[in-house]
């Protein structure tokens, strides 16, 4: 069996990072999500789009909360960042997530094991955080099945699509 | 045995009983979308190649997060959702309607016990008409529009339970702005919020609305509430054919809160989170550049109506900006007198938009300025510069700042002053 996994290395945000905080309300006009990409999380970390390219964001609790702006999400993804791990999520930027093909992992540990840049592996289907930098193992809860197969297609309307051919 | 959200989604999703941590594939109601969101859901379909929505009469687009449009780019935006609207056949509430989840009961589309998803997280605010109503992203509003329904898991319910009367110059924003605090920016989510309580039963539609609305802002996924008379008054001539869904007095709650509500005092959410919340004694005489008084959680005519009798004949020293959440509101406001004696006070009253609230257009803020607001998010950056500082606040706390400039308990303004 195919087992899920994303590499990158980690950007560490804190607790209650907002959707005004990832893609300020300004830009959603943007169509294009890469040019939305530029502007990802600009309030919080000038820097960020310097380094996001292969990121893992590791964050604190409640990420994603506020809007419904899926967009939220999709600059995320089109910055380069392959996945986010938080202690939780709010629930409407999980289900966004998820539907647009960013892997999402409910983590409570990570934070505190691993540090800015470490080098990640992250198995989704067993919930495993390999800290490839300090060699050590972070255990989170692992995504239920119908959760990884919308990621496998990279997202819920090629998951569709995809469907849609088969029938 | 069941709260009020087992009882509506079992009955959507076809099942005599459902309990929380169940999965359900429920049908909708209503599904809507405005113009930071709808584009999205559009293309999402025309990705998968759909070509038709689920029934023409249950899908409805708003034009006003930015409307009228302030720039060329979102005028487009604006002309292919009246496009999608034209053909499909669906109503589109444009410019000067005013906000979605405002126009959305007024014009007789939320039922008690129905099933409402928008891609909004204010959608929420249904809850004060009894209706399961909540946000979704764009993906699940455009399955929700061409399939006319959406999975979603059962949640836990929580009861809050509010007894007792506002002292003056206290509002349905202090209470929620307390229960926010108690509970904080996560406390409640995925869970449904059911308020009970003589004060809900009394309150005003108006101050049951505001209660709703900011339920997202604790994450929670929905705010059911039972109807009472103010409620029931209000839906008569606007829907009909509908059967109240009440939680049963045993159901199962995963925890409970009570607030006595005349014990409340003025409250705000200081910057820049919305759980920040603090008295308005705290922090009385902050300096104030703008004060925003409107948005889907206080622009209704009750809100209006407050900051005039505090304003009285007064001019603010802040520049203070009042947006009434929908046209018939802004009519109400002008007949009432209401409008005249705003401007006259120095306000500056727009048309019906979300406006400043989400940062886009009609008074954003510069570096470094202070805003007292009485909308629902304090984020930083949230309406404009990302120095600038946002403080939420009741309208009652929002005119009584306007008028000195600096933030100001609005008992002052009171009758017992």
């Amino acid at each position: 069996m195919k087992i899920l996994k994303v590499t990158g290395h980690a950007l560490k945000y804190g607790d209650d990072i907002n959707t005004d905080l990832i893609i300020p309300g300004k830009f959603l006009t943007l169509t294009d999500p890469k040019e939305m990409a530029k502007h990802a999380m600009e309030g919080l970390d000038p820097n960020f789009t310097k380094k996001c390219e292969d990121g893992i964001i590791v964050a604190g609790k409640n990420f994603g909360c506020g809007s419904s702006r899926e967009q939220a999400p999709l600059a995320l993804k089109y910055a380069g960042i392959k996945c986010v791990i938080a202690k939780s999520f709010a629930r409407i930027f999980y289900r966004n997530a998820v539907n647009i093909g960013l892997p999402v992992l409910e983590c409570e540990q990570a934070f505190d094991e691993i540090g800015e840049n470490d080098v990640l592996e992250v198995y989704l289907e067993i919930g495993t955080i390999r800290n490839v930098s300090r060699g050590t193992i972070v255990r989170a809860q692992p995504l239920p099945k119908f959760i990884i197969e919308i990621l496998e297609e990279g997202g819920l309307l090629n998951l569709l699509k995809k469907r849609i051919k088969n029938e | 045995m069941s709260t009020i959200v087992e009882k509506i989604l079992a009955k959507s999703s076809g099942k005599n009983s459902v309990t929380a941590g169940e999965f359900v594939l429920s049908n909708v109601d209503v599904v809507f979308a405005h113009d930071g969101t709808a584009l999205l859901a559009v293309e999402s379909m025309q990705e998968i190649g759909i070509e038709r929505v689920f029934d023409p009469s249950k899908v409805v687009f708003f034009i006003d997060h930015a409307s009228p449009s302030p720039s060329p780019q979102i005028s487009n935006i604006h002309s292919a959702m009246r496009k999608f609207a034209k053909k499909h056949g669906i109503r589109l509430y444009d410019v000067g309607s005013g906000i979605c989840h405002q126009v959305l009961p007024e014009e007789g589309c939320v039922k008690p016990g129905s099933v409402i998803v928008g891609a909004d997280s204010h959608t929420v605010t249904h809850g004060a008409f009894n209706a399961f109503a909540t946000g979704v992203g764009s993906t699940d509003a455009a399955i929700a529009m061409s399939t006319g329904k959406l999975w979603f898991m059962v949640p836990e319910s929580v009861k809050i339970t509010v007894e007792g009367k506002f002292k003056d110059m206290v509002m349905s924003k202090d209470l929620v702005l307390h229960v926010l605090g108690e509970v904080k920016a996560d406390g409640l989510t995925y869970k449904s919020v059911e308020y009970h309580g003589s004060c809900i039963d009394g309150m005003s539609v108006d101050s049951r609305m505001t209660i709703a609305n900011m339920a997202v802002e604790m994450g929670a996924k929905c705010c059911p509430m039972e109807l009472n008379s103010a409620t029931e008054k209000w839906l008569k001539g606007r829907v009909s054919d509908f059967k109240e869904v009440k939680a049963d007095k045993d159901a199962s709650y995963v925890d409970e809160l009570y607030v006595d509500a005349s014990k409340l005092e003025p409250l705000v959410a200081a910057p820049s989170n919305v759980d920040n919340v603090k008295s308005v004694r705290e922090v009385e005489g902050v300096e104030v550049d703008q004060v925003f008084i409107g948005s889907c959680t206080n622009g209704r005519i009750e809100d209006i109506k407050v900051a005039v009798k505090i304003l009285g004949d007064r001019h603010v020293k802040a520049r203070c900006i009042v947006i009434p959440a929908s046209r018939r509101i802004y009519y109400e406001a002008l007949n009432a007198g209401y409008i005249d004696k705003l401007v006259r006070a120095g306000c500056i009253v727009g048309f019906p938009t979300c406006g400043p609230c989400i940062g886009a257009h009609m008074g954003l803020l510069g570096d470094g300025e202070v805003a007292v607001s009485t909308s629902n998010r304090n984020f930083v950056g949230r309406m404009g510069s990302s120095s600038s500082k946002i403080y939420l606040a009741s309208p009652a706390t929002a005119a009584a700042s306007a008028l000195e400039g600096k933030i100001v308990d609005p008992r002052k303004y009171g009758e017992g002053r």
